[in-house]
């Protein structure tokens, strides 16, 4: 009942925020960003912290989402929705294909064998200059309203609309993840991660779990990283990058590996430092550094662990 | 045919420098358990301190203790940030850490040593043409290839046949077991730690001359390293070099012919190795997982 309750309060917070959030300082595209990171996050805490799997090159398919919809946008057609879909299955699509290669795998070899992929895209996208825009990333396409028959959807030019939208998606995001967790599937993920041998003797065919939990987590992921080019109108080269994998991982720590919404959390804290810190001081990568080495030293079981912690000892 | 060959020499020189990043990756991914993602920093301050000693020490003296120091600053990280981190099982909080590391070595490069690349002055002696048709064969780039092979025999020999050598050897095999026997494993984890990184401050002294010194520069051969790790098997020493030594090689040769592919093909080959022999050319089934 009580969990029932924060979730609806947080549902409420997320609905009004394009009210509050200009009151205390912020902008609403920074709301959007948060969501679209919680969302990627989640999807890659299904394998991180659910499955037991530590991909470290998540950013690949994000960023795959994003070349996606861009390259949808500025050279298929002008749609929201298609560019959506185009860009979610290209980027689930790879990491489904990839998913094979790194299944069989675990602990540091799985970590580095899904970090060296990711580069893979990032070379591609960097070098395949004149229809990626190469190093400068791709820009030239924007976001284009969305027409429910006779309505009209001005998620262009109201940065609150298309915040609407991005708070749609991440609600299907979200109720897609928690109702794969409550499947036996979700429990199968879990089992693995507790005790993958024991998985292995009772029959479960374990790499399949760990594929398909790749394959879901580069989906929504990708779904994602479509949603992160429209709100910027502009796919970078960094949306691909290792760096922005190893800020993944660190949100997910940040705001606790282990609890559904932990993620969101940790991108919370970690996207509103990030844009104080770029902006007072030019060596916030410093300090975004020594955020990653306090929180592994200090706070493993990140924000939620710390909560948790109380009420069990209570 | 002359191009090709050209591309390759310098895909060959640029595999050495893989190489020797492997090497020190593999070391301290063997014993230490660490993912090191901070070893492209290590090699940035090797570089960069050499850089700044050469006045005082003249450019033989800062190759040898710019090396020496990214050593010693591995040994004060190792000891403060990493050994808390053994006794946690889950390797993803070394990774994290080094990770950060990563971030803030660069950063401080950056505001310390600004960020334009700064020019290297190679003695003549070993800087000029060995010959006048392979203009490209620098003496610079012999040296830097037998300076390696010296390190790397070195090395060899190292674990062969000292007692500290044999008892690295068999920490990888079995630490518990190991520290059992008697052996401080602190210590040696330490100093492996320790020799990983003066290997990435080596690679960072030679690669300067090569490749100029930028604050990015690090991080730019650290996913390389990995590759060659992936493709030369996991918990192979021998594998990480050749793995280097493949890549470069292979980036050069496709430099050639579609430039633009040049950086792609290394991750394609891994992929290929991932397929047709998942533990990599001269791994270990099971080891690390």
């Amino acid at each position: 009942m009580k969990r029932v309750l924060a979730i609806a309060v947080m549902w409420i917070v997320l609905i009004a925020l394009p009210l509050w959030l200009p009151m205390i300082g912020g902008y609403t595209a920074l709301g959007s960003k948060i969501l679209i990171y919680a969302m990627a996050t989640m999807g890659l805490n299904l394998v991180l912290g659910f499955t037991g799997g530590l991909s470290f090159g998540q950013a690949a398919y994000f960023g795959l989402g994003a070349y996606g919809a861009g390259m949808t946008l500025k050279y298929l057609a002008l749609s929201t929705p298609l560019a959506i879909l185009v860009g979610t299955l290209v980027g689930g699509l790879a990491a489904t294909i990839l998913g094979p290669l790194v299944m069989r795998r675990r602990g540091i070899y799985f970590a580095m064998i899904t970090i060296a992929i990711g580069q893979l895209f990032y070379f591609v996208m960097v070098r395949w200059n004149n229809v990626t825009g190469g190093e400068d990333g791709l820009a030239g396409f924007s976001r284009q309203d969305i027409h429910l028959g006779p309505i009209d959807i001005p998620i262009l030019s109201s940065g609150s609309a298309f915040y609407y939208l991005v708070l749609l998606c991440f609600t299907i995001a979200v109720a897609i993840m928690w109702t794969i967790l409550q499947s036996p599937l979700g429990h199968t993920w879990v089992a693995i991660r507790e005790n993958r041998r024991r998985m292995e003797f009772l029959g479960i065919r374990v790499e399949r779990y760990v594929w398909a939990a790749f394959a879901i987590a580069g989906f929504i992921t990708a779904f994602a990283g479509t949603l992160n080019a429209m709100l910027f109108n502009f796919a970078s080269p960094q949306d691909l990058h290792w760096i922005l994998s190893g800020n993944f991982v660190i949100m997910i720590i940040l705001g606790g590996m282990r609890s559904f919404f932990g993620p969101l959390i940790g991108v919370i804290i970690f996207v509103v430092a990030q844009d104080y810190l770029s902006s007072v001081t030019e060596n916030w990568m410093t300090f975004i550094g020594m955020i990653f080495v306090f929180i592994v030293l200090v706070f493993p079981k990140g924000v939620l662990g710390i909560f948790n912690r109380r009420a069990e000892a209570v | 045919m002359e191009l090709l060959l050209f591309n390759a020499f310098n895909g060959l020189i640029q595999g050495v420098f893989y190489a020797l990043m492997a090497l020190g990756l593999a070391l301290i991914l063997s014993l230490n358990s660490v993912i090191n993602m901070a070893h492209g920093g290590f090699l940035v301050i090797g570089a960069y301190l050499a850089y700044t000693l050469t006045p005082y020490l003249g450019f033989w003296g800062a190759l040898i203790v710019g090396p020496i120091l990214a050593g010693g600053i591995g040994l004060i990280v190792e000891r403060i940030l990493i050994r808390p981190l053994y006794k946690r099982t889950d390797p993803i909080y070394s990774l994290l850490l080094t990770f950060g590391l990563a971030l803030i070595i660069e950063d401080m490069t950056r505001t310390i040593w600004g960020p334009q690349g700064l020019p290297i002055e190679v003695p003549d002696i070993i800087n000029s043409p060995v010959s006048e048709v392979y203009f490209f064969i620098t003496g610079y780039r012999l040296f830097v290839i037998g300076i390696t092979a010296a390190a790397a025999i070195g090395l060899y020999l190292l674990l062969r046949y000292t007692l500290l050598g044999i008892r690295i050897r068999a920490g990888t095999r079995d630490i518990e077991t190991t520290s059992a026997l008697g052996v401080n494993i602190y210590m040696l984890r330490a100093l492996n730690f320790g020799f990983g990184c003066a290997f990435a401050g080596l690679a960072g002294v030679l690669a300067s001359g090569v490749l100029g010194l930028t604050p990015p520069m690090g991080n730019s051969l650290i996913m390389p390293s990995f590759v060659a790790i992936i493709i030369g098997g996991v918990g192979s020493l021998f594998g990480a070099v050749c793995g280097g030594l493949i890549i470069g090689l292979a980036a050069g040769i496709v430099t050639t012919y579609y430039p633009a592919a040049s950086e792609a093909v290394i991750y394609l080959m891994m992929l290929i190795v991932l397929v047709v022999r998942p533990r990599g050319l001269f791994g270990e089934e099971g080891l690390f997982e």
